[in-house]
């Protein structure tokens, strides 16, 4: 294999979500959406894949301590005979759980080219902060 | 990745070695993509609305004018990269799940496509490239003379 070849990517299979973690309640399947987390001294970004999913289409849900988004996807046209299918079209649901340093209140969400980031600022008083010594 | 080259090197050791590399290459993987298959970065579905073919992948976050997008005859290849936002020396990661790297992938359609009149888009993360049926291969009807 080349280098070229190593560095192209391979993978990524949707996950459906399980039939063990709740019944589906809508028609239609449900991915977990791939997320990175990043965590600096200010707070926390996490980004979340949701491709196809519009903004008026995405809710984003925090109820204590819980974080969960919840997106659907629009329907293709139904005169769109699929003919070769490497993945399957639905919505998105995952749930995360916010550490109590995070600052609920300030926290704010864009959404653009199918990608969610959620920037989630650390409360002042989890924040790093230097101690000046007085001479 | 599915295809394996031969390297012509056929004793023991370099065989050994060969193969100790590869496991090496399918842990790095799974380590980078805990959501890994087999299967090819992006993936891609092909769709046929009687007039046109229409191919979609899902690139959340990928701009779509930074794809190499070229049809040559029937074959549709769509070149890109999907970089992603990496954090500073003082930032630590709590997931890593989103691929990144960069992808080719090539597609023959079914049928004679109109090549001049293809035409891609993008929407929310969804790239469609539509490639009408060339004239010759629509379906007519032919009448029976009498």
């Amino acid at each position: 294999m080349t280098d070229k070849e190593k560095k192209e990517l391979e993978v990524s299979k949707k996950k459906e979500i399980e039939a063990q973690s709740g019944e589906p309640t809508r028609e239609g399947v449900v991915f977990v959406p791939d997320v990175d987390i990043v965590e600096t001294e200010q707070g926390i970004t996490l980004y979340a894949d949701l491709p196809g999913v519009r903004k008026e289409d995405l809710d984003i849900d925090i109820r204590e301590g819980v974080l969960a988004l919840t997106a659907t996807v629009e329907p293709l046209p139904a005169h769109h005979r699929i003919i070769y299918r490497e993945y399957d079209v639905g919505g998105f649901q995952r749930r995360f759980t916010l550490g109590e340093k995070i600052d609920q209140g300030k926290i704010s969400a864009e959404l653009t080219h199918g990608v969610l980031v959620l920037h989630l600022p650390k409360a002042e008083a989890h924040k790093p902060r230097k101690i000046e010594i007085k001479s | 990745m599915a295809l394996i080259r031969w390297l012509g090197e056929d004793d023991l050791i370099s065989r050994m070695n060969r193969m100790q590399r590869e496991m090496e290459d399918r842990f790095r993987n799974l380590w980078r993509y805990p959501s890994s298959a087999t299967n090819v970065y992006p993936p891609m579905n092909v769709y046929d609305d009687g007039e046109s073919f229409i191919v979609r992948a899902e690139l959340p976050g990928v701009d779509p004018a930074s794809l190499d997008i070229s049809v040559a005859g029937d074959t549709l290849t769509v070149k890109g990269k999907r970089e992603l936002e990496s954090g500073d020396d003082k930032s630590s990661y709590h997931r890593r799940e989103r691929s990144r790297g960069e992808f080719r992938r090539a597609f023959t359609m079914p049928d004679h496509v109109d090549n001049a009149n293809v035409v891609a888009s993008a929407k929310h993360g969804v790239l469609e490239i539509r490639l009408p049926r060339a004239e010759q291969a629509k379906q007519r009807k032919i009448e029976v003379k009498s």
